[in-house]
């Protein structure tokens, strides 16, 4: 009998027997998918924040601020100063002028919907050119703001936050009192979470006399990017920092990223320590009770090379069992999970959805078969190494 | 207590067995003090937060500055005992990776309003001597190695300064400890230094904290100060200390509930396991326990000596597990470079831990006890 036929043989034998061992190898299974399921979980909010950050940038933009600045929270530029960056080379310039668009950028406190506690939530001034700086804005409900107004569109991601920003509802703060007239949506991005105001009267509302944060320029192509940062930098008339958009955002997106990138595969690893521990059980019950079996079977010349294989075998079918009930477990329960949370450059809420991608799954799974491998490996070398006589003799 | 012996043989029946069982109670419990560790941290010190202190904000949001005038006027209300103000400065040290608390106090009434903030009361004197004077946490001085007598170049990312820019120089004067919980990441610098030096936002403050002679009086005093400043240029909203920091902690989500999720489904799992094994070791001691009964031990003694044996695993297990977590959290710190300045294990969850270990203990030897108790001797003896 060739050894392939063999390992077949004893693996058929393996697994045909689980259902005599269902209780063990239930423990084994549950043990891994409840580790798939919390690496899966955890890494998709990372994804999905990740992917709200970077998405909120687009490739052929560059954001100004004053040099220095870290973000546009702590950033400022006089109005003369916004003057000259719209004058800088590499604008997309259009009937009105060029495409860039000087933007204040604040928090305003918002009930948060979940809670009802008072939250951080961006609001930006915003100038007319605003929709064609970010082409990907549209209004899906309601209006566009009418200028020179205390009117205010939000985000579709603002709105199903927190409460009250329901359009024709007001929100009140401080002395001024906003309408909100419209929704807009900008493709799932981080500035979905922002309730977008004319510039002008949120200068007067916080008291910023005739000031921007930052300006958002469109840029006739990537490429143009150095002129125009040359330009700015060279300019004496000028103090500022240029950096391209995406960048900006990705960078933003870092500090938390990490932060759930690491609790969340700490927490694995441990837990996946666990779960080996689990399985290396399970295997381990699995072997003592086929003693007999395998013994019988060496006795008849079977070698010890397809004892040790079908005894991996059968750890791994139990872990891809695991892994893809984990997985699906991950994606049903957690996949488009909207949620918000503080970005820690601006302290201001940004909402996003967890998001269980392709990749994801099959980290997970490759976990889990890691995981079943390493249970196996022990058991399958004390069933390699049992001695023929001894256990023939054993129960 | 005598049969402990009995028990213990019984245990190393399966060295491997048993061993692996305590390896996985170990694990999760390790893993039970870092969730309730990280729990602890995202929320803030809020056990800490004084019912006594008050904390006055710009009524729009934090974000909106104070002027320096509301000082005077805040302590002139009876019940008022000390006010003093902070002012966020939000510098780094080199990179802006390098990102930590910076904040402008008046530094005698500071420490004054957080007597659990300890700083030695020379260095305090050669802080009021020194203008460019700064006192950082412990945690912070160690994460950059810096000594007293140093020269920090701090990044202003919002007041830049008159005459040297981005850059403002500081004297390192001391460093502060504090009792368990108190975050030992800040950098305490002078408000006179900040208002003579930057170049926008002269004779404005961030927020102010007002010490109450009654904290049961604490809600009329809040709305006493917003009802001074209303319809003011610059109108505040107070709350107290506490309920100010449980806001903030609220804002970046349930870390809480999501911790405790985890937990849920570890533990439930190691249940699991422990119980699998438990009930495997009496199937298979079954002839055994059979004639422990014909010898006259009751069904009594049967269940506890079954019970006893996965409480010693629970125990021994999830103890060292959780006392690895503490001496983690205790010497290694925050592995997250002063992300989460308060870093924790509360006393409290130590409690919940052993609590937790005797519960798994009982519940994944209970079915099996009680298989092992109800054994038939004759159908037990004649099975083997």
């Amino acid at each position: 009998m060739s050894w392939l036929t063999q390992i077949g043989a004893v693996t058929w034998l393996n697994l045909r027997t689980i259902p005599q061992r269902l209780g063990s190898s239930a423990v084994a299974i549950v043990g891994i998918a409840g580790v798939v399921i919390v690496f899966v979980a955890v890494l998709s909010m990372a994804e999905g924040f990740y992917a709200a950050m970077r998405g909120a940038g687009s490739a052929d933009r560059a954001l100004v601020m004053r040099s220095g600045a870290s973000d546009e929270m702590t950033s400022g530029l006089g109005g003369p100063e916004t003057d000259i960056i719209k004058q800088a080379p590499g604008i997309v310039r259009a009937d009105q002028g060029a495409l860039a668009s000087a933007e204040l950028f604040v928090i305003i406190d918002v009930p948060k919907r979940t809670t009802l506690t008072p939250a951080n939530v961006p609001m930006r001034g915003i100038e007319p050119s605003t929709f064609q700086v970010r082409r990907e804005a549209r209004i899906v409900e309601g209006r566009m703001l009418q200028f020179g107004t205390n009117e205010i569109i939000v985000g579709r991601a603002a709105e199903r936050q927190f409460a009250g920003l329901s359009v024709g509802s007001q929100v009140r703060s401080g002395q001024i009192v906003w309408t909100v007239v419209g929704v807009f949506d900008t493709g799932g991005s981080v500035s979905e979470t922002e309730i977008w105001c004319d510039a002008r009267v949120l200068q007067g509302a916080y008291r910023r006399g005739n000031s921007y944060q930052s300006v958002l320029a469109r840029l006739e192509s990537p490429a143009s990017y150095n002129a125009f940062k040359d330009w700015l930098t060279a300019n004496p008339q000028v103090n500022v920092s240029v950096r391209p958009e995406v960048e900006y955002y990705t960078a933003q997106s870092i500090t938390l990223t990490n932060l759930i990138r690491t609790v969340g595969f700490g927490i694995a690893t441990l837990m996946g320590i666990g779960a080996v521990f689990g399985a290396v059980l399970t295997m381990y019950t699995a072997v003592a009770t086929r003693t007999r079996e395998i013994a019988t079977l060496r006795a008849l010349g079977f070698n010890t090379f397809s004892v040790v294989v079908s005894v991996l075998a059968e750890a791994l079918g139990l872990a891809a069992i695991g892994g893809v009930i984990g997985g699906i477990v991950a994606y049903v329960a957690f996949n488009g999970y909207q949620t918000s949370t503080m970005n820690w450059q601006t302290f201001s809420q940004v909402a996003f959805a967890f998001a269980v991608t392709p990749a994801l799954l099959v980290q997970g799974l490759v976990y889990a078969l890691v995981m079943g491998l390493i249970g196996g490996l022990l058991p399958a070398i004390r069933a390699a190494r049992l001695p023929i006589s001894a256990a023939l003799r054993e129960l | 207590m005598k049969y402990l012996p009995l028990v213990w043989r019984s245990l190393w029946r399966r060295k491997i067995r048993t061993i692996f069982t305590l390896l996985s109670i170990f694990v999760a419990f390790l893993l039970f003090g870092l969730l309730m560790t990280i729990r602890a941290a995202f929320s803030f010190g809020v056990d800490l937060a004084g019912l006594d202190r008050l904390m006055v904000i710009h009524k729009i949001n934090i974000i909106m500055p104070l002027p320096i005038a509301y000082q005077g006027r805040l302590q002139t209300v009876p019940g008022v005992e000390s006010v003093t103000h902070n002012t966020w400065f939000g510098g780094f040290f080199r990179e802006p990776s390098n990102f930590f608390a910076t904040i402008a106090v008046e530094p005698e009434p500071y420490f004054g309003m957080y007597p659990e903030v300890h700083l030695p009361p020379e260095q305090m004197k050669a802080w009021l001597a020194d203008r460019q004077g700064a006192v950082v946490g412990i945690d912070l001085a160690d994460r950059f190695g810096w000594k007293i007598g140093d020269r920090i170049p701090i990044q202003a990312t919002i007041y830049p300064h008159k005459t040297t820019g981005n850059t403002w120089q500081f004297n390192l004067v001391g460093t502060y400890d504090g009792e368990p919980g108190v975050d030992k990441t800040n950098f305490f610098f002078r408000y006179d230094y900040l208002d003579e030096g930057r170049q926008i936002g002269e004779g404005l403050v961030g927020w102010y904290v007002v010490k109450i002679a009654d904290a049961s009086r604490s809600l009329q005093m809040a709305a006493s100060f917003d009802e001074m400043f209303a319809n003011s240029p610059a109108e505040t909203r107070t709350t107290t200390e506490k309920g100010f920091i449980d806001g903030f902690a609220k804002q970046i989500g349930d870390i809480g509930s999501i911790m405790i999720a985890i937990l849920v489904a570890v533990l439930f799992t190691i249940l699991l396991v422990v119980g699998n094994t438990m009930a495997q070791a009496v199937r298979e001691r079954t002839s055994e326990l059979a004639v422990l009964k014909t010898l006259g031990f009751s069904d009594g003694k049967i269940l506890t000596l079954v019970l006893v044996e996965s409480l010693l695993i629970a125990v021994v297990g999830g103890g060292a597990g959780l006392l690895l977590s503490w001496a983690v959290v205790h010497f290694v710190g925050d592995p997250t470079n002063g992300l989460l300045p308060i870093f924790v294990l509360p006393g409290r969850d130590l409690v919940v831990g052993i609590v937790l270990m005797g519960l798994v203990g009982i519940l994944a030897g209970l079915l099996p006890a009680t298989s092992a108790m109800r054994i038939k001797i004759t159908d037990a003896l004649r099975k083997a």
